[in-house]
This record gives structure tokens, C-alpha cells and sequence, in this order.
């Protein structure tokens, strides 16, 4: 499967620049789909006779010869020209050369703040990456017509309200870059919350969807990781796309060790981290530090990097410089407070060799109110924790059950659940509660 | 260019509280906000200021004989104050003059293209 093995490259590494070169083009952001897709289904019989030497060029030459064809025979879309970037009768653009920057424009043009959060992430899935919609329903906990609604819902803004395809300016990149950011971190996130698109686990969840656009689609985690070191190639002088990659290489480092072989839920407590992936910590490393250095006050991105970072390097987790931790989550809490920054900060502070755990039990207490973390099950099973370290193991079990009842994740359903029975007193006890 | 209406959405309090010269001040920063989108290779095409909410009359169309009713469609704490026709390249721009536009809220709205490409109107 030469032609197969070729196409899944050119779609892993090049997808996000052919759509974005036609794009560029048509200024019609289905119309650029569609022709891309196109160009794939041609390359399928195509490159039997031999793989091109540049398969993105061919692609993207390709992509845009079909958008020219359609813009010139059809009345009603060359109506629309006056939206073009590019005329094609203008001359200058010849439809055969791709621009570093048409990634950045479409990943800008999805990501721009004009449209929802949800919308944002589902079109990066959909445009920039070539997720096909049932995957991406299926990441996001959502139905699969309503994604499709919203992702053409979104398109038509675009073109309505005549959202720029274009990199923004110096002065408006660090808002927008956040917000792009952000939605690649969303995309991570999704991936990673995801059993079937882990790492340890290579279930299809992504790839048993057919798709024409995707051949050899690869998981969720890889694609936005793929995403952020694109952003850090186009983007060089910005540390917070740094930030983002070491944050996701550090946390994918650790992807092999988050489950054990049955696929149960191993927290970072337990991991064996000799199966800690050492390149990606490593190059993980690199960016977390040069994100920490080159800003002059660095952003939450960096900061969460230094948090993965310091996890990267402890050889266990008693031996985690948590003082330092602490230390940055403080600084996160002045850049981006939220209450899942002060949660996780409550819970550094309680790992902090010789910290009595009623102090951060408190600082939780203090946040179950917040509606921001209502449904957040992380909550009650550090609260859990905490009250099992003080052996009260009843309170323990509760906030554990209330864990369980937030959780819709089957690994860690399951993982909650072994610590609820854990807590319950047995029948007979081997090791009686000390207080 | 694209063309979109801004619609300025408000707290109607002004209306029992502005004196003459807060009334100055307000044209004032109108005026401002015109010149900045001509600044911006932007124009304006039109305008207006309404009188309060508590002035409009709502025609609602049922089943039956169109019925008239006392005050705004849309019975809200802010309510719509005014309005600008705008020419703008993108909505970048459009929005980035919203951003500038002294008015509580404001509602930025495409203009609706004709078949043609052009917009309507």
C-alpha cells in the first residue's frame, strides 16, 4: 500500500496547507474541503503509477486546479470573488505554490474569537486536522448532527460576516494566539480523556471511522501535538506555542505509564515511570524551558509546562520537588486564576513533605462552592484523598462515590470505583483506621 | 467591503440622568467614533439615535388582524439606543471599530449580500 502509506503522511503533515492554500484561494472554506478532499480521491488512482517526489505540492496544485475549474464554471461561485483573497484572475497567484503561512491563516480563521468555543474546536478538528465529523462528535460528547450543524453553522459565519483569513497583526497575535492555543490544548485534552484515542490504548476510535479525507488518521493526542509543533515552526518568537508543545510532549511522555496492560487508570501517584517515553520528556523539556526563558513573564502555557516539567524530571513522586511546584502554580494563579488552578494548587501544597492535610482539605472545602466546578469530579476525589489521609475513611468514601457520580470516563468510572470499595470498611480490616 | 449594521444596545438610565452637557458629551463622542472609522479606511453610511423604548410601538402579526402593541418587541434592561450603517474590508476591522464605538453593547450584523455579491440596500 505505497500509495496508501504516502497519502497518510502527506494528510498527517500537509493537510492543514493544502486546505489552506485553496482556501486562500476560494475564500470559501467548504469549497476548500471539498476540492482538497477531491485532490485526495484523484491521488488514490493517480499515484498507482508512482508517488509523486513533493505529494503536498501535487496535492495543493491539485486542490486548487479543481477550485479554479469550479470558480470559473460556476456563475453563482464566482459571484461570490468579491470575498477572494487572491483573484484568480489577478495573475500574481498561479494556484501552484503553497505559503508557509496558509496553515496559520486557516488555523487563525477557525480559531477566530468571533465564533463559539465550540464551534472553534470543531472546525480545527474538521478543516485543520481532517477529523471526520462522527469522530469528532464522538470526542467532543456530542451528537453527531449537531456537530455537523454547528460546524456549517460556523462556515457561513465565516463567509457572512467575511471572517479574514489572514495571520493577525503584531499587535492583535498574542489574544489571538491564546485563542488558539487553547483549542489545540482543548483537542489534547479530548484525545486524551478519551480511552479509545490514548496511547496505550491504539483502539480505533479515530481510524474505524472511514473517512475519505484521512487516510491512516492518527489519534487525537498525536494531531494536536502535530498542531502545537506546527504553531512553534510558524510562530518562533512566541513562547506561549512553546509553552503549549512542551506541555503536551511532557504530558504524552507519560501516556504509556497512565494505564496499566488491562487498561485501568494508573494515577501519576502510582505510574511506573520507568515507561515514561524519555524522547518526548526530553524534548518536552526543551520547549517548557525556552518557553520559561524567553518570555518576560511567562504565560499560563509556560507555566503549566514547568508543572509537567517538574513531574517530567522527579525520579518518584515522593521525591517531586513540590515546594517548587507550589511555587509556579502560585504564579498561575496571578496569571490565569481559576478555580481548577487553586484545586490543583491545594493539592501541591498537601504533597509538600511534612504539610498537614487539613490546611489544603480547607482551601478545597473553600472551592466546592464554585459553580466553575460543580461537575468537576477531580474535586471530590482530591477531597477524597485528603480525608483518607486523615483516616476519615467514611468522609473518604463519600467524596469518593461523589467523584464516580461526575465521571462519565469509563477508565477512570472504574478506577473510582475500586477506591469507594478500597475505603469501605472490610469486613474483616488488616490494618485498622489510626484515628 | 463588506457593509455591517451596529446596533447599540444600552441602559436607558441616560435618558433620566444626562444634563445638556452630558447630552454635549455624548454627540462629542459620536463624533469621535466617525472620524476614527474614516481613519480606519472605513465608512459610515448611516446612523441614528432613537428615542427611548419606552416610545415604540410593537406591530405583532398573529393568526388574526395584526395587533399593536405598547413598547419594543424585545422588553430587555438594555435596550436598542441606536444604530450605524458601516463599510468596512472584514470583520476585523468592523469589530475593531465596535470595539471604539461608545455604547454599552453593540451588535455587529452583516449586511445580507445580494445575489449579485454586492450588499443590499
Amino acid at each position: 500500500m505505497v500509495v496508501g502509506e504516502a497519502l497518510g503522511r502527506v494528510h498527517r503533515d500537509s493537510w492543514p496547507a493544502v486546505v489552506g492554500a485553496t482556501a486562500r484561494l476560494t475564500r470559501d472554506l467548504d469549497l476548500a474541503e471539498d476540492c482538497a478532499q477531491e485532490a485526495v480521491e484523484r491521488a488514490l488512482s493517480a499515484w498507482r503509477t508512482g508517488v509523486p517526489d513533493n505529494p503536498a505540492a501535487w496535492l495543493t496544485t491539485t486542490a486548487r486546479r479543481i477550485a479554479l475549474d469550479r470558480l470559473r464554471r460556476d456563475e453563482t461561485l464566482r459571484r461570490k470573488l468579491p470575498l477572494l483573497v487572491d483573484r484568480p484572475d489577478s495573475g500574481h497567484d498561479t494556484g501552484d505554490e503553497p505559503e508557509p503561512a496558509d496553515p496559520l491563516r486557516l488555523v487563525f480563521t477557525c480559531c477566530h474569537p468571533a465564533l463559539a468555543p465550540e464551534s472553534q474546536v470543531a472546525l480545527t478538528l474538521r478543516l485543520v486536522c481532517g477529523v471526520p465529523v462522527p469522530a469528532i462528535a464522538s470526542v467532543l460528547l456530542a451528537g453527531e448532527a449537531g456537530v455537523a450543524a454547528r460546524i456549517t453553522r460556523a462556515k457561513r459565519k465565516i463567509a457572512a460576516a467575511r471572517i479574514p483569513f489572514r495571520v493577525p497583526s503584531d499587535d492583535e497575535l498574542p489574544a489571538r494566539l491564546d485563542v488558539v492555543l487553547t483549542v489545540v490544548h482543548l483537542v489534547y485534552t479530548a484525545g486524551h480523556a478519551d480511552p479509545g484515542a490514548g496511547r496505550a490504548d491504539p483502539g480505533p476510535a479515530l481510524d474505524a471511522v472511514p473517512d475519505r479525507s484521512a487516510p491512516g488518521n492518527p489519534r487525537l493526542t498525536e494531531r494536536a501535538i502535530e498542531l502545537a509543533r506546527m504553531l512553534v515552526r510558524l510562530l518562533p518568537g512566541e513562547p506561549e506555542a512553546r509553552g503549549l508543545l512542551g506541555l503536551l510532549l511532557l504530558t504524552e511522555a507519560r501516556g504509556g505509564a497512565r494505564t496499566d496492560p488491562d487498561g485501568e487508570l494508573v494515577l501519576l501517584t502510582d505510574q511506573d515511570r520507568s515507561a515514561w517515553d524519555d524522547r518526548l520528556t526530553r524534548e518536552g523539556l526543551v520547549h517548557a524551558t525556552a518557553a520559561l526563558d524567553s518570555a518576560a513573564s511567562p504565560g499560563r502555557f509556560a507555566l503549566q509546562s514547568a508543572v509537567a516539567g517538574l513531574h517530567g524530571v522527579a525520579p518518584s513522586w515522593e521525591r517531586t520537588d513540590w515546594p517548587r511546584v507550589v511555587t509556579v502554580y502560585d504564579a498561575l494563579m496571578r496569571t490565569w486564576p481559576s478555580p481548577v488552578v487553586a484545586l490543583n494548587r491545594a493539592v501541591a501544597r498537601s504533597r509538600v513533605p511534612g504539610t498537614d492535610p487539613a490546611g489544603p482539605l480547607r482551601e478545597i472545602d473553600s472551592l466546592v462552592a464554585d459553580p466553575g466546578l460543580a461537575r468537576y469530579p477531580y474535586l471530590p476525589a482530591a477531597r477524597a484523598e485528603l480525608l483518607a489521609r486523615l483516616g476519615r475513611t467514611a468522609d473518604a468514601a463519600a467524596a469518593y462515590a461523589d467523584a464516580l457520580a461526575l465521571s462519565s470516563n469509563p477508565v477512570e468510572r472504574r478506577f473510582l470505583t475500586r477506591r469507594v470499595s478500597a475505603c469501605a470498611p472490610p469486613p474483616r480490616s488488616p490494618r485498622p483506621a489510626t484515628r | 467591503m463588506a457593509q455591517y449594521v451596529f446596533l447599540l444596545y444600552d441602559d436607558e438610565d441616560w435618558f433620566d440622568t444626562a444634563d445638556a452637557e452630558g447630552v454635549a458629551d455624548d454627540f462629542r463622542l459620536h463624533g469621535e467614533f466617525v472620524a476614527a472609522v474614516e481613519r480606519a479606511g472605513a465608512r459610515v453610511l448611516g446612523g441614528e439615535a432613537l428615542e427611548r423604548s419606552t416610545t415604540a410601538s410593537t406591530v405583532r402579526r398573529g393568526d388574526g388582524d395584526p395587533l399593536v402593541t405598547d413598547g419594543p418587541f424585545a422588553d430587555t434592561k438594555e435596550a436598542l439606543g441606536g444604530f450605524y450603517v458601516i463599510e468596512a474590508p472584514d470583520l476585523d476591522v468592523a469589530l475593531s471599530l465596535a470595539k471604539i464605538c461608545p455604547a454599552g453593547n453593540i451588535e455587529v450584523r452583516p449586511v445580507m449580500a445580494m445575489p449579485d455579491g454586492t450588499p443590499a440596500g
